[in-house]
């Protein structure tokens, strides 16, 4: 009887209490209590399975058709962690092949992907077989990634592969590619900061910030709304405010984008941050907030800084006291 | 859904609560499922007959800590299974496997403190561990260097809470981050540019909340989205608009409607995560 996960085929079921090789089995039924406050129903071979899982973990049998029947339970139920974790000391106890583990798990990602102990499995698993399993999980993430880019949990297992097994080598050319698909990802932002902070190929954030800059910058100005390249590019000058301050770059970027006079709200919230780090804008930004104000009865305000707040009072009204707190937390005496 | 029974049973039980309604539950019939649950070690796992888990055994304490009745638990015991999952880095495993997310951080801590036992663990270590996944954004994740999400965010902002370690946060980055969750039809997303779903109106909520920041947010626009999430022929909320509905996203829009301060429903804590009666009662001392 082949219990192989690899099989996508449709295998008719065969009732557990008919099968030979588990005649010597006596299930096990849920015990829910009499009155169950929090009843549920269940199918009947999920039931089954469930029933006869039961008995060998009960006697905690650590065989091969153990093995077999948790393949069987995790197909049904592939959120029931008990399953999952018998099925671990049952590999142990056989000293069963791992990579038998991975054709499950992808099998099992298939159907839904978003499951913590399929992952969690998958990581046991990729620990044991160590670097040898490198490129197989690098491409398995890919393979999740390339349906659902912001899966989080494929980011946090490549994550951890990177840096428990390695294969850094080509991970930024790998963020550009996905930023390339879609810029607004914020997961691949953010694994573009932990492979510059983090790869042991490249120099650290400092010495990569100038190549940083300018490609964050490109991005900025081809999508001026885009929250994520607007806080990557913050976070390249973290614990550096002064060098923050002093790039005139940014501040001529936030410039051109207000002069365009289209989603502006990370523009100006910039020049706010620079402002308030001690930028000294020029008349130039005084006149572009000034253009930005949305009627004539809005109060005017020589200060820059006051007007853009009261600019994205305006804009950005969901956040109205948050851009309030802001002006008065910075620029009430100015 | 068996194996995440008494998830299931905190879900539908604090709903019930916030809702004024928890006394059409039988509290022995409770208490007792509630005991099955437990594993020899002191752990509860999600059902009868399922191994221990971190993740059920604050399920269990919150679930009696409703009913007022954590003191039949032999609560020495259920810490000692919870302070033995802190690693030597400060943080927590879900379970004996080792799996580590800042999500066991908050468990453990929410769970101990429950007990009046957080001092079996080492609190320092803890708070440290979940500041080393803070992001340039301000925001938290699950591991060091993983994304800032909404859920991972408000484990590690309930945790420092807990333990009186929100002056480790800068407050007003954070707040920022968690106010431009707010999208245009009013709702909350996790992360930046993805769609908004009623659980994030409790994970970005309470964490607003919890560092003073909620009124940097649309709070009707959102009490709206929450409503329009609700189904309004069989009662049940759902992720977003026009959605399924389910426990678990049914739980997180009333008790974000009670953080809105909504009429009908009682106050939650935002920290504990539980009616703020019961915490008070609890971590207090105080009888309503």
């Amino acid at each position: 009887m082949s219990s192989s996960s690899s099989s996508d085929e449709e295998r008719r079921w065969v009732p557990l209490r008919s099968r030979p090789e588990f005649s010597d089995v006596i299930p096990v039924e849920q015990d829910d209590g009499p009155n169950p406050v929090v009843p549920i129903t269940y199918k009947e071979e999920f039931r089954e399975t469930m029933d006869y899982f039961r008995a060998l973990y009960k006697a905690d049998e650590r065989s091969l058709r153990a093995l077999h029947l948790t393949s069987e339970a995790i197909q049904f139920n592939p959120g029931n962690y008990t399953v999952w974790h018998f099925r671990r000391l049952v590999l142990e106890a056989l000293n069963h092949d791992l990579h038998d583990e991975l054709a499950l798990t992808e099998h099992i990602a298939r159907g839904n992907s978003k499951n913590y102990q399929l992952w969690h499995h998958r990581r046991w698993v990729a620990e044991k077989l160590g670097t040898s399993a490198t490129t197989e999980e690098l491409r398995f993430t890919k393979n999740i990634l390339s349906i659902d880019a912001k899966h989080y949990h494929a980011w946090s297992h490549r994550q951890w592969v990177l840096q428990a097994l390695g294969g850094w080598e080509d991970e930024l050319d790998y963020c550009q590619q996905l930023l390339e698909e879609d810029i607004f990802n914020n997961s691949a932002w953010n694994q573009r900061y932990f492979v510059i902070t983090r790869s042991p190929f490249l120099g650290g954030l400092k010495a990569m910030r100038e190549s940083e800059v300018c490609y964050t910058l490109n991005g900025i100005v081809a999508r001026p709304e885009n929250e994520s390249s607007w806080r990557y590019l913050r976070g390249l000058y973290k614990d550096d405010n002064s060098s923050w301050v002093n790039n005139p770059q940014i501040s001529s970027v936030c410039l051109e984008i207000l002069n365009a006079k289209t989603n502006c709200v990370f523009a100006l919230s910039t020049l706010l941050d620079l402002i308030s780090h001690g930028f000294q804008p020029s008349q130039e930004f005084t006149d572009a907030v000034d253009a930005l104000r949305i009627s004539d009865s809005e109060q005017r305000d020589s200060d820059v800084a006051k007007a853009a707040c009261f600019v994205l009072e305006s804009v950005d009204p969901f956040r109205a006291n948050y851009w309030q707190w802001y002006k008065n937390k910075h620029f009430q005496n100015a | 859904m068996e194996h995440i029974r008494l998830n299931g049973a905190y879900w539908g039980l604090t709903t019930l609560d916030l809702l004024g309604k928890l006394d059409t539950v039988d509290v022995d019939e409770v208490v007792s499922e509630v005991m099955q649950c437990q594993h020899e070690s002191g752990g509860f796992g999600g059902n009868s007959g399922h191994d221990p888990h971190i993740l059920y055994t604050l399920s269990a304490v919150q679930v009696l800590a409703l009913f007022d009745k954590v003191d039949v638990l032999d609560v020495e015991k259920v810490a000692d299974y919870v302070a033995g999952l802190q690693n030597e880095d400060g943080s927590f495993s879900g379970d004996m496997w080792g799996e580590v997310d800042t999500r066991f951080s908050y468990i453990a801590i929410c769970c101990l403190a429950l007990l009046h036992l957080l001092d079996k663990i080492n609190v320092e270590k803890a708070v440290d561990y979940i500041l080393s996944c803070k992001n340039h954004d301000g925001g938290f994740g699950c591991t060091p260097g993983g994304e800032s999400h909404a859920g991972q965010i408000f484990c590690c902002v309930g945790a420092l809470a807990i333990t009186g370690s929100l002056h480790r946060i800068d407050k007003d980055l954070l707040g920022w981050w968690l106010c431009e969750r707010q999208v245009k039809s009013g709702g909350l997303n996790g992360r930046p540019e993805k769609l908004p779903d009623v659980c994030y109106s409790w994970w970005v909520l309470s964490s607003l909340i919890m560092i003073d920041r909620v009124h940097w947010i649309d709070k009707q626009k959102l009490a709206k989205f929450i409503l329009d999430c609700q189904d309004t022929e069989n009662g049940g909320i759902s992720d977003r608009p026009d959605d399924a509905c389910d426990a678990y996203h049914t739980y997180f829009g009333v008790a974000g409607l009670s953080l809105l301060e909504y009429p009908g429903v009682k106050a939650i804590d935002p920290a504990y995560a539980l009616p703020v009666d019961v915490v008070n009662r609890i971590i207090l001392g105080i009888k309503g």
